[in-house]
């Protein structure tokens, strides 16, 4: 794998809300793995939320001034790792829209240009390669919507997982479909959203791997969520966790 | 039960019915498998929706000149063209016709304008009766129902299900479940219809200004019948369906059928330009356009909302969405179901009738994925949300401001702070990290858990780890 950019030095990391509160360890794996290519990593404590919530919620205003706050925090021009390709998405190809017609919209938008998906910055940026050291496990990918069709980074997630040499990837058979998250969609039609991630969980349990890995926390708190709700003996981790653990000889 | 039912409790409803959900989701995966096989190849299908995203939006750019085009150029034709700003309107427009030529039936080709302008239950309160001829239409019609999808009207009904209809409703038919079987049942009941009527009310799928044609694709030859057989042919169709030049069709039919039906080409391609010229074997003798409003030049008028009007209705928004598969097209509640229709009919009907449409939505794009003309329906739904929060006066749609809550507000302000104070922040992570997984089960969470369990909070946060650790700030 050639890299197609330059490699830094140095990159900013937004661990995400997600990432924060309930995977943190998805995040320090994430870290590790960049920093393992000998690429310094900054993680900024001013940083917050991408503003996601607010901006599909109507409350545009809001999210403006969370992102204002996220772009002012990493003013460095140095590439920004994200650890989630919705939270991506939102900063690379909804902030210029965002800050269209204001007067931070220049700046907006070279934020944007800096801002990767992680598995999208460790196959392009830095050509990672990686040598697995644990046990024969067969698992499934989960694949989200906003790194498939915003971000455009699914190849470059399962190109991750297809060096690791002694994991079997079985694919759903409905892998384009969202899992039924959509952040407040979840609480606002539960019934709708609980219908989608129970399909979701079935399409998973079809492949009869043990583990589910995604790349995006929001889909994992829906699916893992679901899938301790039916008492089901599938687990799920973030694509970051699950490389760091299989090359350290994890189980 | 008092009053109508909410959308939340129509989805319910429609969840819990097996049988519905296996019907949608073996039709509406067979779409997208069909749709894959004719735009198998991504460059050319993106150049396609890409030049028909292009044709729609040039029309719509020129619209109310290309309207006055085409108004001329179907007179020029013989063509009579009538304008109704309302439903209402419309309908009465049709009724005057079929009155003119004192008709107690029409006979009708598919149409979702009709369905808009609920002309049906107009024609029949006036005492004319309105025949459905599209076999999916007759289904339902005789069924009491209204459709369930925008192009497969009766796709809702599986094979036992439509067996079943005929036999109840259609005196003497004995139940069959041969396809062919009942296809001839059909076929024969509307038969002596087609013979019979003086009036044939279509939809229209193109109008082309450059030349004063109404071009109409089916697969049933019902539509052919009904613009050829009956003396008089009543075509309606919304504004938006004007394009300028004949050459601007290829592109957008081979975009219509291939996402519509995944086909190539539909079985009848009608190009209507004229009524009966002397000399001509066959034709009708009189045809009317009725064009309707119905909100649309409202919708034209924010350059954002107009791609809206881009829409070619080949369903297959619906066929991609998730929660159209999982609820169907009834559950919505409005003429267009799926996401075309949770962004349109917002704009037409309001957004205090429409509200829960908006937010029935995980913006996961699927549907704007494959629009053959490129809609950007998650920005819109975006737009609408923040529509129905909106108080400003310059709103451009109608009922905006109709969620506007002081509470939610709050909440969102809230938002704000945490998310703008990072000492606040680290506070809330680290009592949400000890306390977190004690929240009591009620509201937003109560939702939640009822299909998963609680989320856990991490006891420290990344941003506490990454203190320790000593990871770099600046």
């Amino acid at each position: 794998m050639t890299p197609e950019s330059p490699k830094p030095s140095r990159v900013y990391f937004f661990s995400t809300c997600l990432i924060d509160s309930f995977y943190p360890e998805a995040g320090l794996a994430a870290i590790r793995l960049i920093e393992r290519e000998g690429v310094r990593v900054i993680f900024p404590r001013g940083q917050s939320c991408c503003g996601q919530p607010a901006y599909n919620s109507g409350f545009p205003e809001e999210a403006r001034t969370v992102a204002r706050r996220q772009i002012r925090t990493f003013h460095e021009e140095i590439p920004i790792v994200v650890p989630s390709g919705s939270c991506a998405g939102m900063m690379k190809h909804h902030y210029p829209t965002l800050f269209a017609g204001a007067a931070e919209q220049a700046e907006a938008e070279r934020f944007a240009a800096r801002v990767f998906e992680w598995s999208e910055f460790m196959v392009r940026v830095l050509g990672v390669r990686l040598e697995d050291r644990g046990q024969p496990l067969k698992i499934t990918w989960h694949t989200s919507c906003h790194a498939l069709r915003e971000m455009r980074v699914i190849e470059d997630s399962k190109s991750l997982i297809r060096q690791l040499s002694n994991v079997e990837l079985v694919e759903l058979e409905r892998e384009r479909e969202c899992c039924g998250f959509g952040g407040t969609f979840a609480v606002k039609h539960p019934a709708i959203s609980g219908a989608m991630v129970y399909d979701k969980v079935e399409d998973i349990l079809a492949t009869g791997a043990p583990r589910v890995i995604a790349g995006d926390c929001g889909c994992l708190l829906n699916i893992t969520g679901a899938i301790a709700h039916r008492e089901l003996a599938v687990s799920g981790q973030h694509l970051a966790e699950f490389i760091w653990e299989r090359i350290h000889d994890g189980a | 039960m008092t009053g109508p039912e909410s959308f939340e409790q129509s989805a319910e409803r429609a969840l819990a019915d097996d049988q519905l959900r296996k019907n949608f989701a073996f039709a509406m995966g067979s779409f997208i498998v069909k749709r894959k096989a004719v735009f198998s190849d991504e460059a050319e299908t993106e150049q396609l929706r890409a030049r028909g995203q292009a044709i729609k939006q040039r029309a719509l750019s020129r619209l109310p000149e290309l309207l006055e085009e085409l108004e001329a150029n179907c007179t020029r034709n013989g063509i009579r063209v009538h304008w109704a700003e309302t439903p209402a309107v419309a309908n009465r427009i049709v009724l005057d016709i079929v009155n003119a030529h004192s008709a107690t039936g029409v006979i009708k080709g598919k149409s979702m304008v009709s369905e808009e302008m609920h002309l049906n239950g107009y024609l029949a309160a006036h005492g004319v009766e309105p025949i459905e001829t599209d076999l999916g239409e007759f289904i339902i019609q005789l069924n009491g129902e209204t459709p369930s999808h925008i192009i497969v009207p009766a796709i809702h009904k599986n094979k036992s299900q439509i067996a079943h209809i005929f036999h109840e409703k259609l005196p003497g038919t004995p139940y069959t479940e041969e396809v062919t079987e009942l296809n001839a049942i059909a076929r024969r009941t509307l038969r002596r219809r087609f013979y019979e009527a003086a009036v044939g009310v279509s939809g229209v799928n193109f109008a082309v200004a450059e030349t004063g044609t109404l071009c109409l694709v089916e697969n049933e030859g019902n539509g052919r019948m009904c613009t050829t057989l009956p003396a008089v042919h009543i075509a309606v169709m919304g504004l938006e369906k004007v394009v300028e030049k004949l050459e601007d069709l290829p592109p957008l039919l081979r975009l219509l059928t291939g996402s519509a039906t995944g086909q190539l080409v539909t079985t009848y391609v009608n190009l209507i330009t004229s009524p009966r010229r002397p000399g001509e074997k066959d034709g009708p003798q009189e045809v009317h356009l009725v064009i309707l409003d119905n909100g649309r030049s409202r919708i034209y008028a924010d350059p954002q909302l107009r791609q809206t009007l881009q829409c070619v209705r080949c369903g297959t928004c619906l066929n991609h969405c998730p929660v159209y598969t999982r609820i169907g097209g009834h559950a919505y509640g409005f003429v267009y179901p799926g996401p075309i229709g949770q962004i349109l009919n917002p704009q037409v009907e309001g957004l205090e009738k429409a509200a829960p449409l908006i937010t029935a939505s995980s913006l996961c794009g699927a549907c704007e994925e494959v629009c053959p003309v490129k809609i950007p329906i998650t920005a819109l739904l975006r737009r609408l949300r923040d529509e129905s929060y909106s108080r400003a006066p310059t709103s451009a749609v109608p009922g905006h401001g109709c969620r506007s809550s002081l509470a939610e507000r709050l909440a969102w302000q809230g938002w704000v702070l945490v998310n703008t104070r990072p000492w606040l922040n680290r506070m809330m992570n680290a009592v949400l990290g000890a306390i977190g997984d004690f929240l009591p089960p009620v509201g937003p969470l109560e939702r939640w858990m009822r299909f998963r369990e609680e989320p856990k909070f991490a006891g420290r946060s990344l941003h506490r780890r990454l203190k320790k650790k000593g990871v770099a700030d600046e």
